[in-house]
Order: structure tokens, then sequence, then C-alpha cells
């Protein structure tokens, strides 16, 4: 267990290090030392910082996060279960899964305005398609044997839902939910860049704008520990759900 | 009684149409132990599938108890081959072979016991929290055949249930059914390829011809109730039976049809 700690605290830990090292005697004005951005961290990140920028581009990334899972998880079981369906919407929904989301904030922004609802748009309009794509794979992959079974058993409706489709299709699900994390952050950084009047991207943008670059660092540094603790979040969550498929790949790798 | 008259399905793509079954007709009665076996690609799955109403038929019906099937009828188990493919692998054993009850409505004091008599009959004792995946091949059939046992049927359906385990479990496993059907009165119908399984289990043997399929024999097993591996199938008149089936389905294999009709 300490072992496995120490395995993977290692290459950031020497990194980091690195950085500080070679960053000692720099006197570039856009990369200064390690330590003066750590100062700035210090200053910077106070309570009511975090309350008046974190906290809402928290919000506006669960919110989005969050309706984009549902929508793309019900409309995913929708298309994935009728093939007349899917034979209609899978055109469309690869065109829309092409379009880089970031070309998306100004064009919302036209319609949405430049306020929360806004972000919020612009995350689900990002995140729902590898969730809906997903979903969709994952819920054609059921297993016929086990659909044949369920239809034998009476197991209809609500109850396929519920014990057949969702957990079947969950590995994909959960893949999808993964790329849509990562999205999901940028998009919440990219659409308070471009009109905020606070949140993380909007105060990351003011530094840079008021050649605070310690302070600007510092924010960068925010975001990336931002990502690398919802990852981890989703992957308790991760191991939770799908305790039973990493068990069956466990127990078919040594059979 | 389950009746089968005329049937036939006749599977369709867009370049082709493949003959599976073309006439087939017989009766299961109450309680009966009937087995069917055939060729290899005979249709027998295909026959399966239709009696437990999960496939339409092209022609001819199936009925149970004067019924005609057209989805699955409340009243029917199913066993398939593909143990590992037929359990729910994100519940466990308990789960798995309770869901189907709770959807049939059972209450749950009639459920717990139901389940727990079911996994008690197949051997399965103290593995109600495990997940089929953590159980040998041998054990998840087991855990099917609770399920089907538990879920009360009127009619078993069982689809080379046997075909992918071991030898050995394979011969427990068949005695399993034998003394479950003899207990419960069930009506079983069990699709093999084996010939010797047939025999040692049915009361009756339906022997299918190679595809388009209709019934190339049927022969009463004479056998008496009481039967073991050892014993019966040492027996004059199992060999004996054993053979006529063997004949008939090289007889079957022989006289192969043109099975594909261009359209």
């Amino acid at each position: 267990m300490i072992r496995r700690f120490l395995t993977v605290l290692a290459l950031p830990v020497t990194l980091f290090l690195f950085w500080y090292v070679a960053s000692r005697t720099s006197e570039s004005f856009y990369a200064p030392p390690l330590r003066t951005i750590l100062v700035a961290f210090g200053d910077t990140w106070t309570w009511p910082r975090l309350r008046a920028d974190v906290l809402p581009s928290l919000g506006r990334l669960a919110a989005g996060y969050l309706l984009a899972a549902l929508l793309g998880v019900g409309l995913g079981i929708a298309v994935g279960a009728s093939r007349r369906l899917r034979a209609a919407a899978e055109p469309v929904l690869e065109f829309f899964r092409a379009v880089p989301p970031p070309v998306l904030v100004p064009v919302i922004m036209v319609f949405a305005g430049i306020g929360n609802a806004m972000k919020v748009i612009v995350i689900v309009s990002g995140c729902v398609w590898p969730i809906l794509l997903n979903t969709v794979e994952g819920v054609r992959a059921v297993d016929a044997a086990l659909s044949d079974t369920s239809r034998a058993y009476g197991i209809t409706g609500f109850a396929r839902l519920r014990y057949l489709l969702l957990p079947g299709a969950a590995p994909q699900i959960i893949t999808g939910l993964r790329q849509a994390l990562s999205l999901a952050i940028i998009l919440m950084v990219i659409s308070e860049m471009v009109a905020a009047s606070n949140g993380l991207g909007f105060t990351i943008v003011q530094f840079q704008r008021s050649f605070a670059i310690p302070q600007m660092w510092s924010g960068i540094i925010v975001l990336g520990l931002l990502g690398f603790v919802l990852s981890e979040l989703f992957r308790l969550g991760e191991r939770f759900a799908l305790g039973w498929y990493h068990g069956r790949r466990e127990a078919q790798r040594r059979s | 009684m389950l009746e089968v008259s005329g049937l036939r399905k006749v599977y369709r793509s867009q370049r082709r149409e493949v003959e599976a079954i073309r006439d087939l007709t017989f009766t299961v009665d109450d309680g009966e132990l009937v087995c069917v076996v055939g060729p290899s690609g005979c249709g027998k799955t295909t026959l399966l599938r239709c009696v437990a109403g999960l496939l339409g038929p092209t022609g001819g019906a199936v009925r149970l108890a004067g019924n005609a099937v057209t989805g699955p009828p409340p009243g029917m188990a199913v066993v398939f081959q593909e143990y590992g493919r037929s359990l729910f692998p994100w519940l466990s054993v308990h789960d798995n072979v309770d869901l189907p009850l709770r959807q049939k409505r059972v209450p749950r004091p009639r459920r717990a016991a139901l389940v727990s008599e079911a996994l008690t009959a197949v051997g399965l004792d103290g593995t109600q929290q495990s997940n089929p995946w953590q159980l040998s091949g041998g054990m998840q059939q087991r855990v099917a055949i609770a399920r089907a046992v538990a879920y009360e049927p009127s009619v078993l359906l069982m689809d080379e249930p046997f075909a992918a385990v071991d030898a050995q479990t394979r011969a427990e496993l068949e005695d399993l059914v034998r003394a479950l059907w003899q207990r419960l009165g069930v009506t079983i119908l069990f699709v093999t390829h084996d010939i010797d399984e047939a025999v040692y289990l049915g009361q009756r043997v339906l022997v299918l011809s190679a595809s388009p399929t209709v019934v190339q024999d049927e022969l009463l097993v004479d056998l008496p109730a009481a039967r073991d591996q050892l014993h019966t199938r040492a027996d004059a008149r199992f060999t004996a039976l054993r053979a006529r089936v063997y004949e008939q389905i090289q007889a079957a294999k022989g006289a192969q049809p043109n099975t594909a009709i261009s359209s």
C-alpha cells in the first residue's frame, strides 16, 4: 500500500522538484521561479477567492456535466435500443461529435448571452456526444444471450432498463463519462475565458492581462489540481459501479 | 400440453433465404421429458427459440395448453447453453435467481423460500452472495437451472445446457435434471446434440433431420425410470436405443437436401 503510494507520487514529485530547481534563477518575466509562483499561490487562493471564483466554476461544471450525463445516457439508451432510431440518428450524431466543441462558444453566446446559462449550455453541448455515442455502443453490445434470457423470464419494460440495459452498457457509459469529464473542464475554462465576470478561466485571463504572471501560473496549477482531484473521484466511483466488470475480467484472465 | 404443429422457419436476408425448419409437428404431454437430437446445424436452437416465443415462426404454430405462443409465455423457463452469458454478471447468485420471481410479483417471503430451496436443490448452498463469474462453469449452469426451477414453470426448455461443461460435471448435471424432473413433475423439452445424453435423459427422443428440418424419427425410451450413469449406460437396451438414434442421424445426414433456396 505504502509502496504503491510512493510509486504514484514519485514522478509528480520529481517533476515538481525539477521545475523548482531549474527555475530557481530564472529572470524571465513570463516564467518566474516556482518559488515565486508558490508564494503567489498562497496569497492568491484564499478562502474568499475560492468562494468567489472556484465555486462558481465548479457549479457550472457540475450542472453542465450532470445534465450532459442525463441527456447522453437517456438518449443513448433510446437510440441504442431501437434499430430504426439508430439508423436515422447515427450519421447526425457523428457529425455533431466531429464539431470541435470550443467553436460552439461564440454561437451559443449569441442566443444564450454571457451568463451562467451560456456556460452550462456550452459544457452540455460538448460533453453530451461522447456520452451519447458510447451509451449507444454499450446498449448495442449488450449480450444477445442475456437479452433472450431477460425476455424469456419476463424482464421487460423498466426492469429491462434497470437490470439489463443500464448495467450491461455501464462499462461503455463510464468510458464516455470519463472522456466527457476532461472535456467539461476544458469547456468550463474556455467559456469563462471568453465571457464571464468570475470563475477560474476568467481569473486566469485577468491575471494575464494585468501582467500578474506568478498569479496566472498559480491559477493554472489550481486547474491542474482540480482536474486531478476530479479524475480520482471518478475512479473511485467507477470502481464502485463496475466492481463486477473488473472482477469478471480478473477471473477470466486467471482461468 | 405443448403442441408444435407444422412449424416452419425461414431466415431471410437481403441476398437469400435459408429454410432452417421445414415442417415440424410433435407434442409433449404434461410432465413428460422429451429430448430432441439432430445433426449439428439442423435448427435445434431455432426450434427451441420458436417454442420459447423468442422467435416468430414463418409458418405453423406452437401452442402451450391450447394457447398460441406469440411471445415468451408465462410459466415457461429456459436454460441456455451459454451459462456464462445467460446469468447477470452484475447481480449476485441470489439476485439472479430472485429477479424473475420479482418480475412475476411473487410475494417476498415466498421468493426467499423459493430461491433458497432452488439453490439447495442444485447443491449451491452458501454461494448466494457470490457473483456468477466467481463460480466454475458447472456451478454457473447450476445457477441457471436453479433460476429455472425457482420460477416454478410448467414447461422447462433446455438448449444444449451441458454442451460447454466437462464430462464429469455433465454426468452430474444430467442426474440433477432427472431428479428435479421426477420431483417437480415439470414438462421438459431438452435439446442436445449428444445421442447418449438424449437416450439417457428422455422418455422419448425426437430425431430431427438435417436442415431444412423435419422429424426424422421418434422413439420411446423404454428404460426403467430409475437410471444411473453406470448401469443404465451399460444396459443392453440403452445400447440398442443409442444405436438406433445414431443410425437415424447418419441417415439424416446422408439424405441431406439442398439447404439454401436462392430467391
